[in-house]
This record gives C-alpha cells, structure tokens and sequence, in this order.
C-alpha cells in the first residue's frame, strides 16, 4: 500500500458525501417542521387578517354568510379528547398493570401484542365500525338509560341519539388504549424489582405494593404515555368525523352533537370557495396544529419537571 | 381501625428483657423459627435441600458460607418472598412461634409483616419522604393518624440509629441519603412494622467500612426487641455480631453452634476448611 | 391482614382484567363484523369494478389502484429521506444535533394527519402552476411521503442503535472507512430497519385524511398523476356515509380487504422479528 494512499484527515470523499447526504436529509425534518409553520400560517393569513382574533373565539361557523369562527370546534376537540382520557386512561393503565405485574409469563407474550395490534387497524375502519356497530348496538343503549335515569344532570341533556360528543369521546379512547397501556407497561416495567421486593418485604398485597412502588417509580413513563395519547386524541378524523354528530354548536352536554377542528376541516374543506373562505378552512388547521405542538410541549416541560432521578422514556 | 393497626399502634408489647448491655443480653430465649426439612427449587435447579434448624428469640443467627451455597434463598423462604419468583417451589415447612407460616390458611402477607427484611442493596423507595419510607409498612397496614405515624418514624429511626443525621431533613426524598444512611433507612422502616423477626441479607456488602461498623453495632442493639438473622459473607461480621453461626454448602446445612465455638472449634472438615480460607 | 384488604386487593385484580376485556372487545368485534360482512361483499365485479355511487355495479379496482399508486410515490420519498435521516442520527449527528433531529421528529409524528393534508392542499393543490394544480394523486403521494419520513426516521434510527458500539468500535480500529463501517452496521440493524419501514408502509396505507384534501377521490381509473385518485381508505369513507346497503356492504368488503393488509403486516413483522413496541 503506497503512502500517497492516506488521505488527507482520514476522510475520503465518498465519507464525506456520505454524511454530507444524510445531514441534508435529517435537515429535511427541520425543513419539514418549518414548512408546516410557515406555509400553513402563510394560507392562513387571508383568514386572519379577515377575522382576527374573531375566530378563535366566536361561536359561528357560516359559510355562506362568510363567518368563520371555530371556538365550539375547539371546544369539541378538547372536550372529546378529555373524555377519551377519563375513558381510556383508567383501562389503559389496568391494562399496563395486568400485562406488567399479574399475566403469567405464558398469556402475557400474546396478549402484549394483541393489545398493541389495536393501533395497527386504520381510523376509517374504526370509524366506520363504530358508526354501524358501536353506537347503533353499545353506545345508544347506554345514553338512553343514562337519559332517562339522569337526564336531568345538564351533562346528560341532549337527544341522545348516539352521535354525538360522548360517542366521539369512547371511540377515541379506545383507539388510544393501545399508546396509553404499551408507555405505562414499558415504565411498570422498567420498576427495579428491588423495590417491588420492599414492599413487599413490609407486608403489602399486591395491589397494594403495585400501588406504592410501580406506580411511584413510573409515575413519569405513565404521565408520558397519557400526554401521548392525548396528542392522538386531539388529531384523529375519521373515526371522530362519523360519529360526533357534526353540528356546528358547541353545547355542554355529553349526548349532544359536537365538532372537532379535524371534523370540521374534514367536512368543509371542499364547500369553500374564495380565497378567504378557503383560508378560514386552512386557519382551522393551523389551530390543531397549534394545538398539537403544544400538547407536546406541554408534555415535555411536565416531564423534565417530574424526571428526578433518571427516569427513561420518550 | 382494623385490629392489627390497634396493636400497632398501641406499640409492641415485647419480650421482657434485662437492662444489662447488650453483648451480654440474658433475655429469656426459646425457639421462634423453626425450620423444618427444606427443600426450594428455581425452576428445575434445586437450591436448598433438607434444610433443619432453628433461631432462638432475642439472639442474632448469622448464616454463612459461600456464595450459591442458598443462605439468601433461605431467609427469603423465611419470609415468603421466595415463592415471588415466577417457577419457584418449595417443600417442608417453616414455623413462626410453632406455627407452620406455610398452612394452607395463612397469608403471606402477614408473615412478611411478622418477618421484616432489610436487603442487599439498600431499597428506600424513591419517590417518597424519609419519613414515608420509614411509616410505609404502617401505612399499608391501615394506621392513619399522623401524630402517631410521626412518633413512630421518630422511634424506628432512633433505633436505626439514624434519626440524629436526618431529622431535619425528614422530607427530603429517601434517596437523597448517603448509601450506609438509605441502609439504615431500611431498617427503620423494617422495624417500624415491629416485627418479630428481623431478616438482613447481607445488609453491608454494598457499604463501605465506616458504614458497616454502624449497622453492626446497630444489630447488636437490636436483639433486645428483636430475633435477628443475618446472612453474612464476611466470617469476621458473624464473629462480632452473632451469638449463633450456621454454616451452609450447596444448599445443606453443615454445622450450627455458638459463633465462638464454631469458630474456635468447628466439628466439621468442610467447616474448618472454609473458616481458614481454603476456600469461599 | 383484615378481610377489608384482601377484598380490596382482589377487587383490583378483577379491575385489570375488565380492563383487559374492555380493551381487547372492540378489537374482536371489528374483526368479526369486518371478516362477515366483508366477506359477503366479495365477488368478482367487486375486484373489477370502480367506485360508483350510482346502481349496483361498483368496485374497488380504482381504489386498490389509487392506493397502491399513491403508496408507491409516498415510499419513494418517505423511505430514502426517512432512513437516510435515520442513520445521520444515528451515526453521523454531533449527539446535540443528533438529538433535535429526533426531538422534531417525535414532533413531526405526533401531528395530525389531516394537518398534513392541509399542508399539502394549501401548498400543491392550491397553488402549484396551472397543470399541476387541484386535487391530485401526486398530491396524495406527497402529503403521505411527508407523513412517512418522520416514522421511518425514528424506526431506523432505533435499529441503528440497537447495534453494539463494539461493532463501530472495532471498524474504527480497523481503519474501514465510515461510510463503509455505516454499511455493515446497517446490514446489522437489516431487519430493524426494514420491519420499521414495512410498519410505516401499513400505517400509511391506512389513512384517510391527508388524501381528503389531496387525492379527493374518484370514480375513475389512474388517469395520470395529475389527476384525482381514489384509494381504499376514501372508498370506505365515502360509501360508509352513503345510507345506501349496497354502497355499505361495499364499504365493509373494501375495509375487510384493507384491514387483513394492514393487521397481516403488522403480525407478520412481529412474528418474524421480536420487536418490542410496534407503533410507528
């Protein structure tokens, strides 16, 4: 081998193109996150300089009358994410703690998986089996009981007819179930059984020893895996747009219909004509993804707060 | 207030005791564990086999021998914690006080609450207080009154030896203590339960000397209140500390007697042999 | 231990498993409903036909076009930027960059498909020159490529990492040069790598949001990339709102073929690799 042979620092120029290809491509997810801001606030500047501050807090959404104003949206999508974590986040954890501390080795290796297959089946078919099956035969039996027996809670108002906020609310908790219970089985799991062994070296049942140690110790994994589920919750479409009912009044009822940013842009975006009802549409879009990043954001800072020692995890 | 809590609460009505120190304890004893024919497999591999023996109330019993010779997996069948273990089995029994702790109607969970167990690798749980660490056995068991629960943490960690160096800082997390103090947090803890038996396993091989020296004379002070075994790798621990000896190999029990006779004059070759460091 | 604990005890135990049942119900029914209704929905025009809102004549032979099509465009740009970002983070980044990359990727994942779509429509749809612009199945490809290159950035660079540094080390010893080292350690992380991108390919097959604002939808054959396209996710959409059985049941046969794909890849990949968690 000649000397000439050394290159110049040890690189060679198929090295250095190599890493210079891959930057640019990892730079195209900065580009990337960039563009979504840019680019969607861009198209929505005709919108906001129509309507202001208008939009994110009136109530009416009028396309022919040329107003746009999508609070009862944003209240739709918050309300029916927050249901969905009532909902989903209870069986989710019962779900992680089953899988984590009580399933013999055997059943665990298989239902593990079956659960998360869950997050594999594609939101339309969710949707499109809860508007045929979940509301017509489970949801709508159980608003017309809860109806009749607490109607008269404001929260249980409304026609019940199962297409509605509370509907919404049950389809995406279960389609979160998967994220929720796979994060907090994952941070059960990574508990020192050491500590397992302290509580229960001082007498605990089991689930009282899951109570104080696996829950303590992965408090943080679990409350990322909420944050997670939340973030999908507030960005799902279909499987909400078939089933919330698509009104355009937000009414602070579980059993009346309701929309979300995601539904609205879903139903509107080809009714609007004109560059600024078109851009009212985008503006919609730029709220949720508004919504996203901070759900994320949120996610993170509660995060670094409850990280004390080491913690893992996202 | 369940009835457990009661007596908890109430304080422990102990074994009568002399005030002489303690090396020289002549407490009444007479036999509290008994272990009788003991047979514990992990899975296929079998740990322990006959083992018989038994520790006298008020003394510390240090059980020694080499390592895999089954002297943790011993005292973990002593409190139950054994059969934890996924694929883990047993036979024989084990009798607290002339009871057999593995009767079909006992709960485990009581015997462990009988049986305390202080750990390898000192265990505080993070996420909690010191002074939550030291009452989370009480707590567990129903007792809700904070005066109470205070003055017990107040007593466990007198008796830990610890309260002086914590006692300002009694809400600071359970791990933010140096390693010999987290140790000592966990037999604080241990004992806040007031259990009858105090189990250590191998309490100081993660310690270092000076920590060490602290929680062996903390063990002798212990014996007035509580029956102590302790697992030991260290043969020079068991001769400071233990009033009885047993020696372990390969899952039997070889030899057990007064620590200063068996040390001076064991009655077995392979007792001899491992006292004099031929191997271990 | 009181009688109250014990119940209590078990009453949660019996809480998990309701749970478990509750959360593996919906999943059995949409199995079933999909697999029987789905199945009734099958024959031969239902293959050779496309989508048709009018009669009884309609097909997915468009739609499973229109998604295979827009799938492809989407794989020819997610799979290269997505694994080639991949191994700069994994391999190349300054552990500063290395990690906000990830960092925006995580961002990128989590945000929602239909944002996405609005991307594209107020970029391509709107506004390309005249030729180019409206609803397209380019536009489709685009919006989901986009979608893909986050997740199969993240999967790939997990693969990567799961390679033992040894292997880097001993090729930096070596003297290979880097971008071989790369090579060979993807050839390690071959399976992590490509099971990430086969669950990626699944994940967007399945979406329908993105292509509401982009593909639209179409009752016709690929007529050119410039042109609107229906897919099988659209399909269902439109003819699960319809009212109309015949469209319904067409609805359920498209979502029977969609769904044995998409779980069928993902139980495949999982059977074939031990990947742990599978979400993408």
């Amino acid at each position: 081998m000649a000397v000439g042979s050394l290159k110049r620092r040890g690189r060679s120029i198929v090295d250095a193109g190599f890493r210079d290809l891959s930057f640019a491509f990892a730079a195209f997810i900065v580009f990337l996150i960039l563009l979504y801001i840019i680019e969607i606030g861009y198209h929505s500047l005709p919108s906001i300089r129509a309507y202001g501050l208008s939009y994110v807090i009136g109530s009416e959404w009028n396309p022919p009358r040329e107003i746009f104003e999508v609070l009862p949206e944003i209240l739709g999508t918050l309300a029916s994410s927050i249901i969905a974590l009532v909902i989903g986040v209870p069986i989710s954890l019962g779900v992680a703690v089953f899988l984590a501390e009580i399933s013999p080795r055997g059943p665990r290796v298989v239902i593990g998986p079956v659960v998360e297959l869950l997050a594999a089946v594609p939101s339309i078919v969710f949707g499109f089996w809860a508007l045929l099956v979940l509301v017509p035969q489970v949801i709508r039996p159980v608003e017309h009981a809860l109806s009749a027996s607490l109607g008269f809670i404001p929260l249980f108002h409304g026609a019940a007819s199962g297409y509605d906020l509370f509907s919404a609310g049950v389809i995406l908790a279960i389609m979160i179930i998967p994220y929720v219970a796979a994060v907090s089985r994952d941070a059960m799991q990574a508990v020192p059984r050491s500590q397992l062994e302290a509580a229960y070296a001082l007498g605990g049942t089991k689930s009282e020893v899951i109570q104080m140690s696996v829950f303590g110790y992965a408090r943080s994994g679990i409350i990322a895996g909420i944050f997670l589920g939340f973030g999908r919750a507030i960005g799902e479409t279909m499987a909400v747009t078939l089933v919330i009912g698509n009104s355009l009044e937000f009414k602070a009822s579980l059993f009346a219909p309701a929309q979300t940013l995601a539904s609205l842009i879903a139903n509107d975006y080809s009714e609007t004509i004109g560059v600024v009802q078109v851009s009212a549409i985008i503006e919609a879009g730029l709220v949720l993804l508004a919504l996203s990043l901070l759900s994320n954001l949120g996610a993170r800072l509660i995060l670094r707060r409850f990280v004390k020692r080491g913690a893992q995890l996202l | 207030m369940s009835s457990e809590a009661e007596r908890l609460a109430a304080g422990k009505d102990g074994v009568a005791v002399s005030q002489e120190p303690d090396t020289t304890s002549v407490a009444k004893t007479k036999t509290l564990v008994e272990v009788q024919g003991l047979n514990a497999w992990y899975g296929p591999q079998q740990i322990l086999s006959g083992v018989s023996m038994q520790f006298s109330s008020n003394r510390v019993t240090a059980i020694i021998g080499p390592s895999g010779c089954g002297k943790s997996t011993l005292v973990r069948c002593i409190n139950r914690l054994h059969e934890l273990v996924p694929n883990a089995k047993l036979t024989g029994s084990i009798l607290l006080d002339g009871a057999d702790i593995y009767g079909p109607q006992v709960d485990p969970v009581d015997v462990r609450r009988r049986i305390g167990m202080v750990f390898q690798k000192p265990n505080p749980f993070p996420n909690m207080s010191i002074r939550d660490n030291v009452v989370a056995g009480l707590k567990l068991a129903g007792v809700r009154d904070k005066k109470k629960l205070d003055e017990v943490a107040k007593s466990a960690l007198q008796k830990a030896f610890l309260w002086d160096e914590v006692k300002d800082k009694l809400s600071n997390s359970g791990a933010s203590i140096s390693g010999g103090q987290q140790q000592r947090l966990c037999i604080a803890r241990a004992l806040a339960v007031e259990p009858e038996v105090l189990l250590m396993d191998e309490p100081c091989s993660a310690l270092d000397p000076t920590a060490t020296a602290k929680i062996e004379d903390l063990v002798i002070t212990l014996k007035r209140n509580y029956t102590v075994i302790i697992v030991t790798h260290n043969m020079q621990q068991a001769s400071r500390v233990a009033d009885y000896t047993a020696f372990m190999y390969l899952g039997k029990l070889i030899e057990y007697d007064e620590t200063a006779s068996m040390f001076e004059t064991p009655k077995e070759a392979l007792t001899e042999r491992y006292i004099t460091g031929k191997f271990g | 231990m009181n009688a109250r604990r014990k119940l209590v005890d078990r009453f949660w135990i019996a809480f998990t498993l309701v749970a478990l049942v509750l959360a593996l119900a919906p999943l059995a029914s949409i199995i079933y409903y999909v697999t029987v209704k789905g199945l009734a929905a099958l024959n031969i025009s239902f293959f050779t036909h496309n989508f048709s809102q009018v009669g009884t004549e309609g097909g997915i032979a468009n739609a499973l076009q229109g998604t295979f099509l827009v799938v492809l465009l989407a794989s020819a740009i997610g799979v290269p930027t997505g694994v080639l970002s991949g191994v700069y983070v994994a391999e190349y980044g300054s552990k500063r960059y290395g990690e906000i990359v990830r960092f925006l990727a995580d961002v990128l994942v989590g945000i929602p498909s239909i944002v996405t779509g609005i991307l594209i429509y107020s970029t391509l749809v709107l506004s390309l020159p005249a030729p180019f612009r409206g609803y397209t199945a380019f536009a489709g490809g685009v919006a989901l490529g986009f979608m893909e290159i986050p997740i199969v950035s993240n999967t790939t660079s997990e693969a990567l990492r799961t390679v033992p540094n040894s292997l880097r080390e001993a090729s930096a010893a070596l003297g290979v040069r880097k971008w071989r080292a790369t090579l060979v350690i993807m050839a390690n992380a071959l399976s992590g790598v490509t099971t990430g991108i086969l669950l990626a390919t699944a994940r967007i097959a399945g979406e329908t949001a993105p292509l509401l604002l982009t593909a639209l939808g179409s009752t016709r054959g690929f007529q050119g990339w410039f042109q609107a396209m229906e897919t099988m996710t659209l399909f269902i959409f439109q003819n699960a709102t319809s009212g109309t059985p015949f469209l319904v049941e067409q609805a359920w046969g498209a979502s029977f073929i969609l769904l044995i794909t998409v779980l069928g890849i993902n139980i495949i990949v999982r059977i074939v690799t031990r990947r742990r968690t599978t979400f993408v």
